[in-house]
């Protein structure tokens, strides 16, 4: 009990202190930039559930899992096909380097242009975002591969999928999952901004919108409904992870 | 190494691998991107409106490289990018050597940087527009913001590397506050700061060019934002390029950066086999 009460002190002490902190500075001064919390928490159960759930929460994470997915599907796709041949891997390695280099904000504006402001736009953003990580992981993954493991799947006749499957897969995994994890997080700044810079719904729209028409408290409810999408998406990740690698972190544990 | 007249290629730093095959094989692949990239819309399987031709955008690199003001926002986006990490590295240091050091603090703190961590620096364009409008300052906020969690959380796992023995052994020969973090602390917590500077230099990069774009800071991504509306297709792929290469010299340079400040290091001393 006791113990469990030094847990809550410890974790809930600083944030509680810093939004009581706020609220005291901007409920005694005149700022109007930063509400303080009690106008944030009144506007908030209005601006996001009252409709926005299906019209701006659920738009910009199905296409955020939409772009995500396509980005995981094809890097770890070609990522391994190209890891396993290396003449291919010699050859791609450099273009694949200068892709992820380009900061991937700017492909909205080249993407618009071809696909336009609808949701494919968007979800081409956020793929093209997310694939690079991902792919140049997965490469590196498969590379890494036990010699000894792919000669005994061939010794012992594994066909292509059962060798991908039961061989290669796993053993890339750890390394796919932390592309993955960058990934993620790009894939949400991609998110974001593409509903920044053209669009008629989503949470990145509805922001800026706020912004535009000076509607201080509301803006900050986003941004904070933003805060909280990124915390939840990261423990999510964090759990799948879990499920993912135990096996591996089971297995270093057992080697130390 | 002595007297060996190696002459080395040049790789970019993207490989480990220091001999001539991957050189060749990269340099032919990059080519072949080139071609791809020239003859797709030449012979029009692709919409040269919407893909122009290589060359073509080469000749508006060619004709931005001499303009003054594609120069002055190179500038912008460059010091911007500089400033934002100089100050995320000191915030992130200082602050991830306080937080590893007493225990206390990591306990009062380590769920508040949990929380606000994961937060999406992009959540905070209007703030920082709304803030300073469309000075540099806007995009300075977003780049610290996003920059400085990859070094502090990185600071903090390098001063808890640091073995404990050789913390104690170094407290028995009384070598003394600087001494002790000099020769004991830093040498366990550079492989950690390095690593967070990539990390940070890659997203302060990222954050820059997105604060130029959406909220119109002066930079690379704003002149980027003006070609589009302005229909200048050809120049803005060229912007995209240069934004690019910029990215690339970045990771490279601080790769470069890992080898040499690190070259004692079993992880890079592992790779020169």
């Amino acid at each position: 009990m006791k113990r469990l009460g030094a847990w809550a002190f410890f974790t809930f002490a600083v944030p509680v202190v810093l939004i009581i902190a706020w609220t005291i500075a901007s409920e005694t001064s005149d700022t109007i930039y930063f509400p303080s919390p009690i106008a944030i928490l009144a506007v908030f159960p209005d601006t996001w559930f009252s409709g926005a759930i299906s019209g701006d929460i659920f738009p910009s994470l199905s296409r955020l899992a939409a772009g995500f997915g396509l980005a995981l599907i094809a890097g770890v796709g070609v990522g391994t096909l190209v890891g396993m041949l290396k003449p291919l891997r010699l050859l791609l390695e450099p273009i694949f380097e200068l892709f992820r280099a380009v900061p991937p904000p700017v492909l909205v504006p080249i993407i618009m242009l071809v696909a336009g402001i609808g949701d494919g736009m968007k979800i081409a953003v956020i793929a093209f975002g997310c694939v690079w990580p991902i792919l140049i992981n997965t490469v590196a993954g498969v590379r890494g591969i036990d010699e000894v493991q792919l000669d005994t799947a061939a010794s012992y006749r594994f066909s292509g999928r059962l060798r991908f499957v039961s061989v290669i897969l796993p053993a890339a995994t750890p390394q796919i999952v932390a592309g993955a994890r960058q990934s993620l997080a790009i894939g949400i700044i991609m998110m974001v901004i593409s509903e920044m810079f053209a669009a008629t719904n989503g949470l990145g729209f509805n922001i800026i919108q706020f912004q535009r028409l000076f509607l201080i408290p509301e803006m900050w409810s986003g941004i904070i409904l933003l805060g909280l999408l990124g915390v939840g998406l990261n423990a999510v990740f964090k759990i799948i992870e879990n499920r993912l690698l135990t096996w591996h972190v089971g297995l270093h544990a057992a080697e130390k | 190494m002595a007297g060996y007249p190696v002459s080395r290629p040049f790789t970019l730093g993207l490989s480990a691998d220091h001999r001539a095959a991957p050189l060749i094989y990269g340099v032919t692949g990059l080519l072949l991107l080139a071609t791809v990239l020239q003859v797709l819309p030449t012979v029009g399987v692709l919409d040269s409106r919407y893909f122009p031709p290589l060359t073509e955008i080469l000749t508006s690199l060619s004709s931005q490289l001499s303009s003054a003001d594609f120069w002055s926002a190179l500038g912008s986006t460059v010091s911007g990018w500089l400033l934002g990490l100089t100050i995320a590295v000191i915030i992130g240091g200082v602050g991830g050597i306080l937080i590893a050091s007493f225990r206390i603090l990591d306990r009062l703190l380590s769920s508040t940087v949990e929380f606000l961590r994961p937060i999406p620096s992009v959540a905070l364009v209007p703030v920082a527009a709304l803030l300073f409008g469309t000075s540099m300052e806007a995009t300075l906020l977003l780049v610290v913001f996003a920059s400085t969690w990859q070094v502090l959380v990185q600071v903090i796992y390098g001063v808890r590397d640091v073995d404990k023995v050789a913390l104690e052994t170094a407290r028995t020969y009384r070598l003394g506050t600087v001494r002790t973090i000099r020769s004991v602390m830093l040498p366990s917590l550079m492989p950690y700061l390095i690593i967070g500077v990539r990390l940070a230099a890659a997203v302060a990069l990222i954050l820059q060019i997105t604060g130029e774009l959406i909220i119109g800071t002066p930079g690379l991504g704003r002149l980027i934002s003006v070609a589009q509306s302005s229909a200048a297709v050809p120049t803005m792929y060229a912007l995209v390029l240069v934004s690019a290469f910029l990215g690339v010299l970045i990771n490279s340079g601080m790769r470069m950066a890992e080898g040499k400040v690190l070259f004692w290091h079993a992880s890079i001393r592992g790779d020169q086999k």
